[in-house]
């Protein structure tokens, strides 16, 4: 058995799909539980559904598919902040439009591209294995330029999350923020999608982050926390898709779920305890 | 005496609603202003303006401030708390949070302020929640931390709207205390539907509906309340007659 793992080890794409399982859990594990706090989940959702557009453009200007993604993506989320702030539409509902949309653009571009369709698979669902070495190295920055704003910033971006109106007689910018953090959620929805795909990499951002807060209610600690559950999901699931064969992105989000169940049985029971 | 605010002819109000009409008023250092007024006269429009929270429609609101001076200039109590009870903060934080302004987004609080925050949570007789979450505390229990909050950056205006709901008499007692010492070295304004207490220990009133009248003394009587058009009953304490408001001793 661990002659296997070493054995493995020594593959290259082996080596990427696990220094990528590792970013990612430390990028998603800081950025979802902002999500998590604000309740942002639902436009999480709809920026990673529109980043599928810029897939879709990404291919019919010939361009790398991750590029479009990411511009479209952070210009789509730009888009939904700046319209939840006139508030004349249903918050709710103007990100579904946007959701949409971006499905649908995404498909009618792919279609309109000449020559052959690309896998969509692995964009819908993820493929962790075949990360490249120019995906990971750019993982890598986004995780270490996040951290790092995450350090530094940390109680501005904190407390203009509990207290906007609050922050905002404290003269601090307030909306700068805001704009900021939704293009560092874009991104990091659009760098994470070859590890858990357009429709599962919601939970990335949120089930480590639910299973945290079953532990602890504060901002820092769920962060943290959040990290080490992705860790354990993320390489643990890569580990066990690649024995058994299975599509890696599912077999993650379920061990995330089953850490989750864990987590909550042990602390009921530990609440009857007492 | 020197001005901290000046409201000129100031017309407030949201979409096509007007809600304030030509107000002008001048704060100063020193001052301990009372705001009175019906529900929906327009005093948290007021101090929404006075804050730069809302743009008025037309006049000008000046600060008498510079520099770094202007970051630390207005602590501020809201009436109606927004934010999200479940949101992964603790008491302690929240109290933090007030020491936080836009020209000092990433310089670290110090032990000092931790000290600060920590004899304010005494102070205010919160002190055994502050590493609760604030999801966790009751609405007097908020409402005393939010009061730490907005004084910890020692203000050179203090403004609270209603800080007397949700506490009890007891506090509420405490509160006036403290506010009259904080007042030796900051203004304060404080909006509040007891004018019995307000009249206590305020030094002049304001009376908001729409328009306002500014009356230069803690005193006032029930037909001055109806030249100013300010349709509230005066609760008078004990036996003093009925049109004048009782006055205490400061
Ligand atoms: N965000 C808003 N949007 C639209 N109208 C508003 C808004 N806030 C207040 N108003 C309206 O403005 C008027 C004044 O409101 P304001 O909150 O200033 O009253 P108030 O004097 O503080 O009342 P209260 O004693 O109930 O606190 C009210 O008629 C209210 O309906
Ligand atoms: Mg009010």
């Amino acid at each position: 058995m661990t002659l296997i793992f070493l054995e493995i080890l020594s593959y290259r794409f082996f080596q990427h799909a696990l220094a990528a399982a590792v970013l990612t859990s430390v990028l998603c594990g800081i950025v979802g539980t902002y999500i998590v706090s604000r309740r942002m989940v639902f436009i999480s959702g709809g920026i990673t559904h529109t980043s599928f557009g810029g897939i879709g453009i990404g291919y019919y200007l010939g361009m790398p598919p991750m590029i479009g993604a990411a511009v479209f993506s952070v210009l789509s989320a730009l888009g939904i902040e700046y319209f939840s702030r006139k508030g004349d539409i249903r918050n709710d509902s103007m990100i579904a439009i946007f959701w949409a949309l971006g499905m649908a653009l995404g498909i009618l571009f792919i279609f309109l591209t000449p020559g052959y369709a690309p896998n969509l698979m692995s964009y819908l669902f993820g493929n962790i294995l075949t990360i490249s070495l120019v995906e990971l190295l750019a993982l890598a920055c986004l995780t270490v330029i996040i951290a790092a704003a995450f350090k530094l910033f940390y109680r501005p971006i904190l407390y203009v999350a509990f207290d906007e109106e609050f922050a905002r007689t404290r003269l601090i910018p307030v909306q700068l923020i805001k704009y900021l953090m939704i293009s560092m959620i874009a991104l990091t929805i659009v760098f994470s999608i070859r590890v858990a795909g357009i429709i599962l990499i919601i939970s990335l951002l949120t089930i480590p982050q639910t299973t945290a807060n079953l532990l602890t209610r504060r901002f820092d600690r769920i962060a943290l926390f959040s990290i080490l559950i992705g860790l354990a999901g993320n390489i643990g699931g890569l580990i066990l898709s690649y024995y058994l064969n299975i599509p890696s992105g599912a077999t993650i989000i379920l061990c995330l779920v089953m850490l989750f169940l864990a987590v909550r049985t042990i602390r009921s029971w530990k609440l009857l305890q007492t | 005496m020197t001005k901290l605010v000046e409201l000129e002819k100031i017309t407030a109000g949201y979409g096509n609603q007007v809600v304030l009409t030509e107000v002008s008023l001048t704060i100063h250092e020193r001052d301990f202003l009372g705001v009175i007024g019906p529900n929906g006269g327009g005093k948290t429009t007021l101090l929404r303006v006075i804050i730069g929270l809302l743009k008025p429609l037309s006049g000008s609101v000046r600060y008498f401030a510079e520099g770094k001076d202007r970051y630390n200039f207005i602590g501020y109590l809201p009436q109606l708390m927004h934010f999200d009870p479940k949101f992964p903060i603790t008491a302690m934080e929240v109290v933090l949070s007030g020491i936080m302004a836009g020209n000092r987004l990433i310089r670290r609080v110090t032990g000092k302020e931790k000290m600060q925050a920590l004899q304010l949570l005494e102070q205010m007789g919160v002190f055994h929640l502050r590493d609760k979450a604030i999801g966790e505390l009751s609405g007097g229990e908020r409402q005393r931390l939010f009061l730490c909050r907005s004084i910890i950056s020692n203000p050179r205006l203090l403004i609270l709207d209603e800080p007397d709901t949700f506490v009890d008499n007891r506090f509420e007692h405490d509160l006036y205390a403290i506010l009259r010492e904080l007042n030796e070295r900051m203004a304060v304004i404080m909006v509040s539907h007891d004018i019995g207490t307000i009249s206590a220990n305020v030094k002049t009133i304001a009376c908001v509906n729409r328009n306002l009248h500014y009356h230069r003394s803690n005193i006032i009587t029930e037909q001055q309340l109806a030249a100013y058009d300010c349709p509230i009953q005066l609760i008078t304490h004990g036996n003093v007659p009925h049109t004048v408001l009782q006055q205490h001793e400061p």
